[in-house]
């Protein structure tokens, strides 16, 4: 809404509160982006609601008014999903933030849409249970957002993305009717999987407002180790070994040296600077068997020409490691003005092929490239440090992610593995599912939301 | 040349993009929620100014002014963006736009940042003053009698919050050059503004931590304010002069360190290479200067500071961090270190040390709500820890949590990590003259 209608403004400061309606540009401005570099968009009134009923009625007068809506979180994206379109209202769930409840008999949780993820494994922690899904985000990253993005995370590899961990949504329709999906039963076969339709569909078909989530005992021991290489190969070809060897670790994170030199600036925690490829890893589980999974993985490791393996002393500096790793993406920034950030995956033994290519897609077009990612589950960040005020430099970018989504699709891979279509990606949807799915997804969110009010111009056109 | 944003080098503002790591360690965003109060959102809007999409209004001024300045979000940086820098150029410009100014608080901004804070006798006359105001049982007697109630509003409420005056100001207890007995080091002591007038007992407490440890120590009697308060407060022209001042007072080559003990000063003095950066005469020299400028713990831990052989018996000590030691100088570990220096002082961990308590240079005077939440919420964790004493190193955090404490009426008492050192060696001098 560019010029926000005062009877829509009236009834909407009725529903959720005079100080909920934020209209100023100084208040909007902030609104405009989410975690996206190089992307904003106007935006004319900011809600923020405080109950799922809330919601429905904001959302119900949005669709009697015909006004599309962004939903966002803590906006931390990094598709563009929840940048603002022309004349929308942007829906901001963060006061909704409650953990409703842990439940230790059924191993679940139940918490509102905009609580902080990190707080949902605080909470599960202090029965001893853990969220897995832990996005590099995951200190202010909003539940909610996680599921309407399927987030995955530094664990994806032992226990999946948050997908795996829905049990249950309650979800506002586009025409405000609030539906539940899903329950705590372990085994659910009645009628469609709804829940799975909404996790992932990136606000475009309905809002999630709030989530029951399983979660698992905490593990009793996790070892933490980080390995240097001069060669990337070498790092690659460890963690095919260890796969190879029937170990599935929880954690086979790789920086490149560009990353590693920008982590370290920040971090200060001693990361070797001279070195081509750093390979973090951890295993978790039965202390017994994290014991031997570790000196198995330390040994590949050295098998395959490691130059340096160190073990973390304890938990801080495991914890240390591993936000040092999560911060990877920020810290790139420091380089170039603008961050290019792509999330290509690729089947886990063609990653080695990937990352080679990556830096000779680089080198063709005379760009700053930092490559990191989840060396365990073939998903990679080849981050750009670019500017964008620099449009012949640009122009080079978008030639060479054409590049990497050619040669990504060619090896079996896709275009996101856990950053969502949103904006960023949209253009090169149809070519990765082909027409029959592409067009199906259309169909579905044509007649869901036949007037295109939730999230307009997102995943697709 | 005016400061702006405009004018001000895009890749500061590009740096920033926008990720959101900032929000879960800004304080107002945590109180608020809204992108406006965060970091990142306070850096778009400045953006904005600079795009020439937002005009400078009532409202930037205002938001402006609401951040607290306490720099966590640059510890939380991973991209390492500069929002010192940015908040000060936009503060200056919304000072020098003359924006959101009412005749009273330009009143007491000359007064106090142009006028007292730019004249060192003149400050410690009015100090002076206060002292006797306040021991002749004037401030009593005025608050029973009720005259306290005609001072003007903003007076009013400061009133009960301006801390007791020092008996004795800096040169009165120290001496210009004093020596220790085997000298290794030449410094200088800076003996700061409110830490001078309030606080110059620690100072003393510095002077002699610094003499127990090989240090002959430079304090000249009369010293300027190191321009922290005018940077901060959209007062770049002023900030200049007064780095100027103090480099003519302390020529750097003259000295191996330039020895402070207020973090909010030390974060702003170890900065004049970039204040003073296209001043041909005074740019290699504050160069010089930031190479030299320790904060004080930071250089006794960086010369293996003396462990005393006597304690001040069973203690349990609490360290808050003041922001700008923490977050500005990254002066984290070393005030810690050197309290476990001290025999049978057990140092516990403060949750949420580095949360800022809300002083935040001027804020309480400037934002009294959300800097009182803040405080009230230092204080809760203070009392938690069951610790009798709390360790800080700013004089702003000690008079803010002091206060904090007297409200809740708890008995902990609050010192500098200075003072229980020096403490322990004027103990170890004592047993030692009395076994001898």
């Amino acid at each position: 809404m560019s010029s926000p209608d005062p009877a829509v403004l009236s009834r909407l400061r009725e529903i959720v509160g005079v100080e909920n309606v934020l209209t100023s540009p100084e208040d909007t401005i902030p609104y405009g982006f989410d975690g996206t570099a190089a992307l904003k968009g106007p935006v004319g009134v900011v809600v923020l609601p405080g109950s799922t009923e809330e919601v429905s009625e904001v959302v119900k007068l949005a669709a009697s008014r015909g006004i599309a809506i962004v939903t966002r979180g803590s906006g931390t994206g990094l598709s563009g999903g929840s940048v603002p379109s022309e004349g929308c209202l942007v829906l901001c769930l963060t006061r909704l933030d409650k953990i409703l409840s842990v439940d230790a008999a059924n191993l679940t949780v139940r918490a509102q849409c905009g609580a902080i993820t990190a707080a949902i494994d605080a909470a599960a922690n202090k029965h001893g249970l853990f969220y897995p899904p832990d996005p590099g985000s995951m200190k202010i990253s909003t539940i909610g957002g996680n599921v309407a993005e399927n987030s995955g995370g530094l664990r994806g590899l032992k226990y999946g993305v948050t997908r795996d961990y829905v049990m249950g949504l309650e979800v506002v329709l586009p025409d405000g009717r609030i539906a539940h999906f899903g329950n705590a039963c372990v085994k659910d076969v009645a009628g469609y999987s709804m829940k799975d339709l909404f996790i992932g569909s990136e606000g475009t078909l309905g809002i999630i407002t709030e989530v029951l989530l399983k979660v698992l005992p905490r593990p009793a021991a996790r070892r933490t180790m980080l390995a240097s290489y001069d060669r990337m190969e070498d790092a690659a070809q460890t963690v095919s070994d260890i796969i190879a060897a029937k170990i599935i670790p929880c954690t086979l994170e790789f920086l490149d040296r560009m990353t590693i030199g920008c982590v370290e600036d920040y971090a200060k925690i001693g990361l070797p600077r001279d070195c081509e490829a750093l390979l973090l890893m951890e295993t978790d589980g039965h202390p017994a068997a994290v014991a031997e999974e570790a000196e198995q993985m330390l040994a590949l490791a050295r098998a395959r020409g490691a130059r340096d393996v160190r073990v973390a002393r304890d938990d801080a500096e495991a914890l240390q490691l591993a936000s040092a790793r999560r911060s990877a993406f920020s810290a790139l920034a420091r380089v170039r003005p603008t961050t290019i950030l792509e999330d290509v995956t690729v089947p886990r033994d063609k990653l080695a092929e990937m990352v080679a290519f990556v830096a000779e897609v680089a080198k063709k077009h005379n760009l700053l490239v930092g490559t990191f990612g989840h060396m365990g589950d073939g998903n990679l960040h080849p981050t750009f440090l670019t500017d964008e005020r620099n449009t012949e430099e640009m122009a080079r970018v978008h030639e060479a992610l054409e590049d990497i989504v050619t040669k990504t699709l060619a090896l079996g891979g896709t275009i996101t593995g856990e950053h969502g279509v949103g904006l960023a990606k949209k253009a090169w949807l149809r070519r990765q599912v082909g027409e029959n799915s592409h067009d199906l997804m259309r169909e579905i969110k044509r007649a869901w939301d036949p007037r295109n009010l939730l999230n307009p111009g997102k995943i697709f056109d | 040349m005016k400061p702006s944003l405009k004018l001000l080098d895009y890749s500061i503002l590009q740096q920033c993009m926008h990720c959101g790591m900032c929000l879960p360690a800004c304080p107002t965003y945590d109180a608020t929620k809204k992108e406006r109060h965060s970091p990142r959102g306070r850096i778009s809007l400045m953006r904005a100014v600079a795009d020439g999409e937002l005009k400078l209004s009532p409202a930037f001024a205002d938001e402006m002014s609401y951040c607290l300045g306490c720099l966590a979000c640059q510890t939380a940086c991973p991209a390492g963006v500069d929002y010192s820098n940015l908040l000060e150029t936009a503060r200056a410009e919304v000072q020098s736009a003359g924006l959101n100014q009412t005749f009273t608080s330009r009143f007491w901004r000359t007064v106090t940042i142009r006028g007292l804070f730019m004249r060192p006798r003149l400050l410690r006359f009015v100090g002076r003053l206060l002292w006797l105001y306040q021991r002749l049982g004037l401030q009593t007697a005025f608050r029973k009698i009720g005259l306290t109630k005609l001072l003007p509003k903003d007076l009013r409420r400061l009133e009960p919050q301006c801390p007791t005056i020092a008996t004795k100001f800096s040169p009165q207890l120290i001496r210009p050059i004093e020596s220790p007995t085997k000298k290794q080091h030449r410094v200088a002591l800076l003996t700061g503004c409110v830490q001078d007038l309030v606080f110059a007992d620690i100072n003393r407490d510095t002077a002699d931590v610094l003499l127990a440890n090989g240090c002959e120590v430079h304090t000249p009697p009369v010293q300027p304010c190191c321009g922290s308060l005018h940077a901060h407060n959209g007062e770049a022209n002023a900030a200049k002069t007064l780095a100027k001042r103090m480099i003519d007072l302390f020529p750097p080559s003259q000295f191996d360190a330039i020895i402070t003990n207020a973090g909010g000063c030390g974060n702003h003095l170890r900065h004049y290479g970039v204040l003073l950066a296209d001043d041909a005469v005074y740019a290699p020299l504050a160069k010089l200067w930031d190479a030299k400028l320790r904060d004080i713990h930071e250089w006794m831990m960086e010369h293996g500071c003396r462990a005393p052989r006597t304690g001040l018996g069973d203690l349990t000590v609490t360290y808050h961090d003041s922001c700008h030691l923490t977050h500005g100088q990254k002066v984290t570990k070393q005030p810690r270190d050197l309290l476990k220096l001290i025999p049978g002082l057990k140092l516990v961990e403060l949750p949420e040390a580095n949360w800022c308590c809300g002083s935040a240079g001027i804020y309480n005077i400037t934002q009294p709500e959300q800097s009182e939440q803040l405080l009230v919420r230092k204080v809760g964790h203070v009392i938690g820890t069951g610790a009798s004493v709390l360790a800080t190193a700013n004089p702003g955090c000690h008079l803010q949590i002091a206060r904090g404490l007297r409200q809740a009426g708890s008995p902990i008492s609050l010192l500098q990590p200075v003072t229980l050192l020096a403490r322990a060696y004027r103990a170890e001098k004592m047993a030692e003259s009395m076994t001898a």
